[in-house]
């Protein structure tokens, strides 16, 4: 559907802010670079304050970067307003304008830009069509649901065929079960669509299901990029690996390489952990445990003591205190198992394969 | 930090956008022309304005005036007994507005209170005090018996002006008082205060500041009121009057310019503290909403006897605005009853010109409405939604007109204007004409319908018109689509309200206005001057039922055409 699909880059991007309590200058983006596949879905995910919005108004022509230069399909575009970018963006707020139907808000971009009638109304009622409003064109946008809205400022971008397709948090409004399936609709239409779509969110479960590349920002800068595997699994620091789902720490030193894998002393106890390959022998280095890998046993590496002990449905959740490090397990499907209870002593313990260092 | 790159980017994307830098362009040379100017040439004519290169010789010759000395202290004083009388009844009224259960007519009677000065002409009040008070006063003298009541002088001006001033204290009071959460006092109700108590200790600290700043605007209002003081101060002379008659009477402008600049600085100190101390306080304590509705108090013992009395208060104010219209129906005011008739209304227009002063009027008015309302949407918009570099050049000098006097502002004019830029003869076309009262007009209702502008755009979000500027409206586009339609509502009031200010208005007006232009304003004054009360009455009367009738128009017209209430209700 897209006229062409168009990549991002950013070269060395910038953005200063000013803290409007201490007036002291900080940078709310610090040297950015990254590229935008064409036609890929990327997230850009952190906390709040990370620099993610900054980063996709600076896209969209909002903000003017102070350092670096965005390119659009290979254009320079820093200079342009944001009318004039091959942009669309769909608004946390759905930013829909109140004083006109459905209709006219899908078909708003179509007339600036002086297409004549027949064309925009073909063009809004498949758009319409296409995110399952077919029949609501006339409905004024206060008579729709939350999820209705989305679906019209997803259609009122999209009937652009924009180059890129920019999503600011578009679902963080909408209640849990509706953020759902709005995101697997949303990554249906993209598809179909077949656009480049860059998507910032906080919500790292949202990330994970929607895109082909996860770009994790932390304090103005990217902290890790890669498939949503590749960020799980092999998380590059304490912050991705805490951003990104659960995740256990063990602080140890490398004794030395195995065969590929990495044998890790913990306070004395030798561990075996198989991605091992960045750290050098003898350097400190910090085991990443997912609670799902994570074992407890009345045999393991180490002793621990069960604080909390909780049924979930799904998993039996456990806190447990090694020392003074808190541990986080999941076990999933409980039922049968072992189920130690609070104040017990056990053993944790995990597969090579399923721990890695950083 | 390199931020240089950033700004240099946005100075390029404003650039692109030729409407927007025309617009602004052209703002700012309006404001600079208009507002800015006119005042930096009273300052250049009292400190060079004898002749001998800078010196104060002007401000101490005007100082050394026993009558000008006297105006700054009669001034203040007044400023100060309005400034606290009104807030106090204003407050009142909001309290019990607010607080307690009122029956309906009491609570009409509150509403016809607060919308009167609005649509009344400035100096209504005084000529009804005249009328009910005075000499042959209906009251003083058929009533009471009373020969030879002076109303003329401090006493005067205080009740006119409080009466005048009050509503506006009471409309604002009310917004505040609305804004405090009643869990607050419900708290303290629960660990056992008493109503009294609760006041005291709690609603009372917390709108401090309101009061505050409810005792400076009208502090504000009286100092520069003209109108008032002009028709019953009688020999008690403000600075305002005093101003005006060193001009039309002593000739001696350079010494009204230092009259005028201390008057400014009076008013500007004024603003100042309201603007930049007492709002944001204000804003600090009453930052929440109301978490729900109020449990108003019911309590005959306290209901009975405060709607009894705000009523009486408000009818008497109602009764002074109905004495106008009923004085003009009177054959001879204090003398002859009846039968009434509608003689003085015809000698209106037969004797006195009065349908050219209706039409200058109107005509000038009209033409002043939509430039303002305009003017103040685009301004609001700017001011609001953009960022640019002269922004905050904008905001301040169209804030900073509100804090200017109509007297100053019209000696700046005459100084500014009567010999053309900086009396170089360039733009000397302008004064005497149309087009500089209709200047006059915009530039004295700017700030309402800016700050009307501001509050309504506050309330939008940010992202609606980025949408469309993402989609491909440029600025102009953006605000002509999406902006001006979403704050329709206050746009046609503004456009209204600017109406209403600008056919009512005489304090700058006055000094400007040549005998080829009849202003109703004028004319009023004139009559009142002269003790033709009954004319004076008759062409007020027309001039209320204008202002009224657009009034009701515009509120016909919201009721039917205003689409920003549509999209509001179903929220």
């Amino acid at each position: 559907m897209a006229k062409e699909k168009k990549g991002v880059r950013l070269e060395h991007i910038s953005k200063i802010y000013q803290d409007p309590k201490t007036h002291k200058d900080f940078y709310a983006v610090h040297d950015t670079s990254l590229e935008i596949e064409p036609g890929s879905f990327v997230t850009l995910l952190g906390p709040s304050g990370c620099g993610k919005t900054t980063t996709l108004r600076m896209i969209a022509g909002f903000e003017s970067p102070d350092e670096g230069e965005i390119y659009l399909g290979g254009e320079p575009i820093n200079a342009l307003t944001p009318n004039k970018r091959d942009t669309a963006m769909v608004f946390q707020s759905y930013a829909l304008l109140p004083h006109y139907n459905i209709f006219d808000n899908v078909a708003y971009g179509l007339k600036l830009r002086k297409l004549d009638k027949e064309t925009i109304r073909t063009k809004v009622m498949d758009i319409l069509k296409l995110v399952g409003l077919e029949g609501m064109e006339a409905r004024m946008t206060n008579q729709l649901s939350g999820g209705q809205q989305q679906r019209v400022a997803l259609a009122r971008a999209l009937v652009l065929e924009p180059g890129v397709l920019l999503f600011d948090e578009p679902l963080s409004n909408l209640d849990a079960k509706l953020r759902v399936s709005m995101r697997t609709e949303i990554r249906r239409i993209q598809q179909e669509a077949g656009i480049t779509a860059v998507y910032v969110t906080h919500d790292q479960s949202e990330a994970m299901a929607l895109s082909d590349k996860i770009i994790i920002m932390e304090k103005g800068v990217v902290s890790q990029m890669g498939s949503p595997q590749e960020i799980y699994y092999h998380p590059k620091n304490e912050f991705v690996a805490d951003f990104i789902g659960d995740a256990n720490f063990l602080k140890g030193r490398m004794s030395r390489h195995e065969g590929g894998d990495g044998i890790v002393s913990i306070g004395g106890t030798e561990v075996r952990v198989a991605a091992a390959e960045g750290v050098a022998d003898g350097a400190d280095t910090t085991v990443v445990l997912r609670p799902e890998s994570t074992v407890l046993a009345d045999k393991g590496y180490f002793p621990v003591k069960v604080v909390v002990s909780s049924f979930m449905g799904a998993y039996q959740l456990y806190h447990v205190m090694l020392g003074e490090t808190k541990l986080i397990i999941h076990e999933y499907n409980p039922k049968g198992k072992k189920i130690y209870a609070m104040g017990d002593t056990a053993y944790i313990g995990f597969e090579p394969g399923n721990a890695h260092c950083i | 930090m390199a931020t240089a790159q950033g700004a240099a980017l946005d100075r390029k994307k404003l650039m692109a956008d030729p409407i927007m830098v025309t617009t602004i362009v052209v703002l700012i040379t309006f404001l600079t022309l208009f507002i800015l100017y006119p005042l930096a040439i009273l300052l250049i004519d009292s400190l060079y304005g004898d002749g001998n290169g800078l010196s104060l010789s002007v401000f101490k010759r005007v100082l050394a005036m026993p009558t000008f000395t006297r105006a700054i202290g009669n001034t203040l004083k007044i400023g100060f007994v309005v400034g606290i009388l009104s807030t106090l009844i204003g407050l009142l009224f909001a309290y019990v507005e607010v607080y307690v259960k009122m029956n309906r007519f009491a609570g009409g009677l509150f509403k016809l209170v607060s919308m009167l000065p609005v649509v009344s002409p400035p100096f209504v009040l005084s000529l009804s005090m005249i009328m009910l008070f005075g000499r042959s006063g209906l009251i003083t003298r058929f009533l009471l018996g009373i020969y030879d009541n002076n109303v003329y002088g401090y006493w005067g001006i205080v009740i006119v002006q409080t009466l005048t001033f009050f509503p506006v204290c009471y409309m604002m009071l009310k917004g505040l008082l609305k804004n405090i959460d009643p869990s607050l006092e419900e708290a303290a109700r629960d660990m056992g205060a008493s109503r009294w108590k609760v006041f005291t200790d709690v609603t009372f600290p917390l709108m401090l500041p309101g009061l505050g700043n409810a005792f400076l605007v009208t502090f504000i209002e009286s100092i520069a009121d003209f109108a008032n003081p002009m028709i019953i101060g009688g020999s008690y002379d403000t600075l305002a009057t005093t101003i005006y008659l060193q001009i039309t009477g002593a000739m001696d402008k350079v010494g009204a310019a230092a009259m005028a600049v201390v008057l400014l600085c009076i008013t500007l100190a004024m603003f100042a503290v309201q603007k930049f101390y007492l709002e944001s306080k204000t804003a600090a304590t009453l930052t929440g909403k109301a978490s729900r509705a109020r449990m108003l108090i019911e309590d005959k013992s306290v209901t009975i006897p405060l709607t009894i009395l705000c009523s009486l208060g408000a009818l008497f104010v109602i009764v002074m605005y109905i004495c106008v219209p009923i004085g003009a129906l009177f054959p001879t005011w204090g003398y002859k009853f009846t039968p009434l008739t509608f003689k003085w209304f015809g000698q209106v227009f037969s004797k006195y010109k009065g349908l050219k002063a209706f039409r200058d009027s109107f005509v000038l008015s009209l033409i002043a409405s939509p430039i303002t309302a305009l003017l103040s949407m685009i301004i609001s918009y700017l001011v609001v939604k953009r960022k640019f570099k002269a922004k905050g050049f904008i905001e301040a000098v169209s804030m900073l007109a509100m804090a200017v006097p109509g007297t100053v502002l019209g000696v700046g004019y005459i100084r500014g204007f009567s010999g053309g830029l900086f009396r170089t003869g360039f733009l000397q076309g302008l004064y005497g004409t149309g087009a500089i009262l209709i200047i006059v007009f915009v530039v004295r209702s700017l700030p309402t319908g800016t700050r009307s502008g501001i509050s309504a755009l506050r309330q939008i979000d940010k992202s609606i018109e980025e949408s469309a500027y993402d989609m491909g409206a440029d600025s102009f586009k953006v605000f002509m689509t999406v902006t001006l339609p979403l704050i329709k509502d206050s746009f046609l009031s503004g456009l209204v309200t600017a109406f209403v200010r600008s056919i009512t208005a005489i304090s700058a007006i006055i000094l400007l206005v040549t005998p080829s232009y009849l202003l109703i304003t004028v004319q009023i004054n004139e009559f009142a001057e002269k003790g033709a009360f009954s004319i004076a009455c008759a062409f007020a009367t027309i001039l209320i039922l204008i202002t009224y009738g657009s009034v009701l128009l515009m509120n016909l017209v919201m009721k039917f055409f205003g689409t920003s209430r549509k999209i509001k209700e179903d929220e």
